[in-house]
């Protein structure tokens, strides 16, 4: 084991010094995805606030055949603009949101008691302007119940009458599981970095090595193959935990910046649960590192190596963005799910649930066992006469 | 003392190696003198146990590299063809690495390494990392960190390749100086004066056969040229009648 230790010492050293790997484990990472996550919501909250309390200008069509409504409106705190005469196409030049148009026969409907037409014109396809329509829907049909209320009270009927059942929520979420629809995106971005952290010191120490024509020369060292592979993974392996250990860190920091509280929300990061997240993702980082070594010792060359990183990306991605598009309510079997099962239980530390003892040991068992599958198939690539020649 | 008996070896449809025996004797230098592309250095990599022969023996001293690659990696000494040096690290850490990876002390591998700085007079650059080092340079350090455990046995493959006239005489009284010291050597090349300067013992390869072996006078005897370089052309020329 003495080879491989001073294999391990000499890629973790190496490696420092090398500005692109520090770049991409130590800094990428841990920097580049909290400001971007953190950069997202803090816009998008803003965003959405912003379009909540904005004054709405609203172009209305035939206003003379609803003045009362009009003045509901305006009383609302919309902007009224005068008439136009293409509505159609000004929503869809995107010129206007959202356009209402009062038909002619508005007054005579109403007054016969019939529901009186009123239409808006939007694009709902265009995201941007659903916050204005709901607003101007809301407003209507507000209006459209007080009316309602009042002509059943001229009858003599209680306007309790037409609501049959009444709807009540209780709520058991908390703010702090409020937060998760926030962090589904934490475990994607844990996923991603397991592999991204050690990415380029496995390909360096490994198709690299081959490519500068100094794997020959190690090879002739006496010490075992299986030594040499693993601790170049061990190595990797090491580079990939420290990216996501600073990148958790990160997170514990940054999210209690985030504009949260006015959305009801708690998000922040007990030191518990980076704990368990890390104890939970380490098996993953030992997949990561096997994966990307066995990858790095079948490519010929640096660049070939490099082209099968680019695929690698997709492996954690799969499980993230199947449980994104699919939520499920974890279950035991699932556990034996490599990055799915590490999916499930991030979700569940960071909800500040307890996790049971038989999920963690099945989670982490099976993902290193595969692990460790994996890192035989490398060390069978390694002994293989050919691994020395590029050509 | 090495003996290799009617090595093989095949890469798919090439046959690099088809059938070469001979003996190294111990505190010699022996040198296999070939074209580019003979199979010298197919040879020297299994008797480095990078390569398994597909047919043949071979004895290092009793040991086969097939069955005992760890022992014989302690005795010998491998300057490849390549000589790849870590460029984020200095002179000194990549001949340590390769102390380290033998099982020597700190201790052990800094007194060495001072000695191999006054033979191969590398004081001017062993504490420099070897980023942009010169041919001659690149050399010193590959030798170096293939003696830093002071093996019995030293193989070279090519070793003045891509080197300047002072280097390569500077190499060469190295070479003579390991003979000296009782080291036994190999070396591959392609180099007649090389050879002429420096071997008691030439083996000569051509398409991955044995053409001649003997020393220097030898061959041109065996061939009738009154020059090592005719005798070479010579004896490649007519490699048939030679084998018959």
């Amino acid at each position: 084991m003495r080879g491989l230790a001073t294999v391990y010492k000499k890629e973790v050293r190496e490696n420092l010094r090398d500005k692109r790997a520090i770049f991409n484990s130590l800094l990428l990472g841990p920097i580049l995805f909290p400001v971007l996550f953190i950069g997202l919501a803090y816009f998008s909250a803003n965003k959405q606030q912003e379009r909540a309390e904005k004054v709405l200008e609203l172009p209305v069509i035939g206003a003379q055949h609803a003045p009362n409504l009009v003045n509901f409106l305006e009383q609302q705190g919309m902007v009224i603009k005068p008439s136009v005469d293409n509505p159609e196409d000004l929503v869809r030049a995107q010129e206007e949101q959202v356009i209402i148009r009062i038909p002619e026969q508005f007054g005579e409907e109403w007054k016969a008691g019939k529901p009186a037409v009123v239409e808006v014109i939007a694009d709902p396809s265009r995201r941007e302007s659903n916050t204005p329509m709901r607003r101007v829907r809301g407003l209507l049909n507000a209006y459209g119940a007080q009316i309602g209320q009042l002509r059943l009270q001229l009858r003599g009927v209680s306007p309790t009458i037409q609501s049959a059942i009444m709807v009540k929520d209780v709520d058991l979420s908390t703010p702090q599981s409020r937060g998760l629809l926030f962090m589904i995106f934490l475990p994607y971005i844990l996923m991603i970095t397991s592999f991204t952290g050690g990415m380029h010191l496995a390909i360096d120490s490994t198709a690299g090595e081959k490519e500068r024509k100094s794997l020959e020369p190690l090879l002739i060292n006496p010490v075992p193959r299986w030594q040499i592979m693993l601790g170049k993974m061990g190595a990797t392996a090491t580079y990939a935990f420290a990216s996501l250990a600073l990148t958790l860190l990160a997170f514990r920091f940054a999210l209690p910046q985030l504009p949260t509280g006015s959305l009801g929300v708690d998000l922040n990061l007990s030191g518990p649960a980076v704990g368990g997240i890390l104890l939970v993702v380490a098996p993953v980082v030992i997949l990561a590192a096997a994966l990307l070594t066995t990858l790095a010792a079948l490519a010929k060359s640096l660049r070939e190596a490099q082209s099968y990183m680019g695929l690698i990306f997709l492996v954690p991605m799969i499980p993230s963005i199947i449980f994104m598009a699919n939520p499920v309510t974890p279950e035991t079997w699932m556990m034996a799910i490599p990055m799915f099962s590490q999916n499930l239980l991030i979700g569940e530390f960071v909800r500040g649930e307890s996790v049971s003892l038989e999920w963690l040991v099945m989670s982490m068992g099976g993902t290193l066992l595969i692990g460790l599958l994996l890192a035989g198939l490398a060390a069978t690539l390694f002994n293989r006469p050919k691994l020395v020649f590029s050509n | 003392m090495i003996k290799v008996t009617n090595l093989h070896k095949s890469f798919g449809e090439v046959k690099a190696v088809r059938g070469i025996s001979f003996e190294v004797p111990d505190g010699q230098i022996t040198g296999l003198l070939g074209p580019n592309g003979a199979g010298k250095t197919t040879t020297l990599r299994m008797l480095y146990s990078l390569l398994p022969p597909d047919q043949g023996q071979i004895s290092i001293d009793g040991l086969d590299p097939t069955r005992d690659a760890m022992a014989i990696k302690r005795t010998l000494g491998v300057v490849p063809d390549s000589r790849g040096l870590y460029t984020r690290m200095t002179a000194r850490e990549n001949i340590a690495y390769y102390g380290q990876l033998h099982g020597m002390s700190r201790r052990d591998i800094g007194d060495r390494i001072d000695e191999l700085v006054q033979t191969l007079d590398m004081a001017d650059f062993i504490e420099r990392r070897t980023e942009g080092f010169s041919q001659g340079q690149r050399v010193k350090v590959a030798i170096a960190r293939a003696m830093v455990h002071k093996p019995q046995t030293v193989m070279l493959d090519e070793p003045s390749n891509g080197l300047d006239v002072m280097s390569t005489r500077a190499l060469r009284a190295y070479i003579l100086s390991l003979k000296a010291a009782g080291h036994s050597v190999i070396l591959s090349t392609h180099i007649m004066q090389e050879v002429a300067a420096l071997c008691d013992q030439i083996v000569i390869i051509a398409k991955g056969r044995i053409a001649a072996d003997g020393s220097a006078q030898d061959l041109m005897l065996q061939s009738g040229c009154d020059s090592l370089e005719d005798a070479f052309v010579n004896l490649i020329g007519t490699e048939e009648g030679l084998l018959a």
